[in-house]
């Protein structure tokens, strides 16, 4: 008698808990990862909160949110701050190695008009591969020292590349390998978690509220986030990277930031750029 | 060497649009370096535009004018195809000249 | 009359001193605790990959206040690094699965 009703009380127990469990998962029809259908509702979000918006326009972040800001940043994209760090780029970009190759021998296209190709996944090595890391990794194939990720020469070197492609779609492909899925739905993760004494994730700012202030800053949408990338601060007084942006970001959100290139920012790129798919590249971007 | 002055000038009727953008540190000697040391203060002290002789545009700067500093300003006299002469000096004495054309 | 009070005056003021070293001391050693528990949990919340930057401002703090031998301040210090490092860990794992309500769906 006692056995009995000790197993219909662990029976009843486990029920609840199988329920209590059930009930606090997202409802989703499976768990697939699909980014196609990801990119569609993250675009049309943005399309939907901002009908006065043209699509292009996403990629300008903050100034698509203000005409003020709009109106002062046409008018010094005639005489843009970023002009001295983009031509650093393009002569460090055609000096060659010590060794005779250069930059454009690690590159299909010689490096030009290639940027909206990243992130990649590489399959071989079952990881993604930002713009940034492949960089590094040609200087060091070429035995060149690797150069910080958060500093001006990087920042230089993404930007003449961007530069190239200005205009061109944001084209990031995801292979239909589990593993590329899988990097995709941690960058997302990445995206939404929340993190830092401030209990802030990227989305808190960048999809709650894109176009308010935060301090005296005017938030920018994530659709088109990457496509301006790498930007020209005035905060900063110069050009910087992915890499330094991540981790600014990190830091201002009282987070202990990752190391530059560490997974979580290759795919949380991957990600946003992903999901950014058919806006143009827009880099080096100016930003307050 | 190219200069540090990059300049365009536009005229559209008696008015001159002249945006120029300037490469130089512009350090106010109050910033520290990653080692902790007082980064010394160098910047432009003096900049000047000047058409047909005379001085359209004259600015005294000190520390508190950012990096790379971008000047915009329009002036009436002259027209497309005068000559604009630009220069500066800084508080190390250095110099820089440039013209430019208005288009 | 006066020896006397004399006498229970500078036995007191000996127990004062007395027990104000006992509380020194005691202060040291619940420094090294509390600040070996803090330290303890933020390695936690590095493994989770989520450390708050001003968990280890305020370790550095107590550290500081216990070199210069305020052990008060120090443990209280230690005491509060601990809670945000805590505070991290939970951070981490209650985000584990509460990132999908701020999904864009």
């Amino acid at each position: 008698m006692k056995l009995r009703s000790a197993i219909c009380l662990t029976s009843a127990a486990l029920a609840l808990a199988v329920l209590t469990f059930a009930g606090t998962l997202p409802s989703s029809a499976t768990d697939k990862i699909d980014p196609v259908a990801d990119a569609k509702a993250f675009q049309k979000f943005f399309t939907d909160k901002f009908p006065k918006v043209k699509f292009e326009d996403f990629v300008n972040g903050p100034y698509s949110m203000n005409e003020d800001l709009h109106r002062q940043w046409q008018e010094k994209e005639q005489f843009p701050p970023y002009e001295f760090s983009l031509e650093m780029g393009k002569e460090m970009f055609s000096k060659p190695f010590k060794n005779g190759t250069s930059y454009e021998d690690c590159f299909p296209n010689k490096g030009i008009g290639i940027r909206q190709n990243y992130p990649y996944f590489d399959e071989k090595e079952g990881k993604v591969i930002t713009l940034e890391l492949a960089l590094n990794r040609c200087r060091e194939a070429n035995g060149e020292p690797p150069f910080s990720y958060v500093k001006d020469e990087m920042a230089a070197l993404t930007a003449y590349m961007a530069f190239t492609s200005r205009g061109k779609p944001m084209d990031i492909k995801i292979p239909n390998d589990p593993r590329a899925l899988e990097a995709f739905q941690n960058g997302k993760e990445y995206f939404y978690t929340r993190r830092g004494q401030l209990n802030f994730s990227c989305a808190t700012c960048h999809v709650q509220s894109p176009g308010e202030r935060i301090r005296a800053e005017i938030l920018a949408p994530a659709l088109g986030i990457m496509n301006a990338m790498p930007i020209y601060r005035s905060e900063w007084s110069g050009m910087g990277t992915t890499s330094r942006r991540f981790t600014t970001c990190n830091s201002q959100i009282r987070a202990v930031p990752l190391n530059p290139q560490d997974d979580e920012y290759r795919n949380v790129e991957y990600y946003l750029s992903y999901v950014s798919n058919g806006l143009p590249i827009s880099g080096p971007g100016a930003r307050p | 060497m190219a200069s540090s002055i990059r300049v365009r000038a536009t005229a559209s009727g008696e008015t001159t649009e002249v945006q120029a953008l300037i490469q130089h540190p512009m350090d106010s000697g109050f910033v520290k370096d990653a080692k902790g040391e007082l980064i010394p203060a160098h910047f432009i002290t003096q900049l000047t535009f000047e058409h047909d002789g005379k001085k359209v545009f004259a600015a005294d700067w000190g520390g508190g004018v950012s990096k790379d500093p971008y000047v915009k300003f329009s002036f009436k006299g002259a027209k497309k195809g005068d000559e604009l002469k630009i220069g500066w000096i800084d508080n190390k004495g250095a110099t820089d000249t440039t013209t430019a054309k208005i288009q | 009359m006066r020896n006397k009070m004399f006498k229970s005056a500078l036995a007191l003021a000996l127990l004062a001193a007395g027990a104000t070293s006992a509380l020194t001391a005691g202060s040291e050693e619940d420094f090294k605790a509390a600040y070996a528990a803090a330290e303890s949990a933020n390695k936690e919340a590095g493994k989770l990959r989520n450390q708050w930057t001003t968990t280890a401002s305020t370790l550095a703090a107590a550290k500081k206040a216990a070199d210069a031998g305020e052990f008060d301040k120090a443990t209280a210090s230690a005491k509060e690094a601990e809670a945000l490092a805590k505070a991290s860990i939970f951070q981490a794992t209650s985000e584990k699965t509460r990132w999908k309500e701020m999904e864009i769906r």
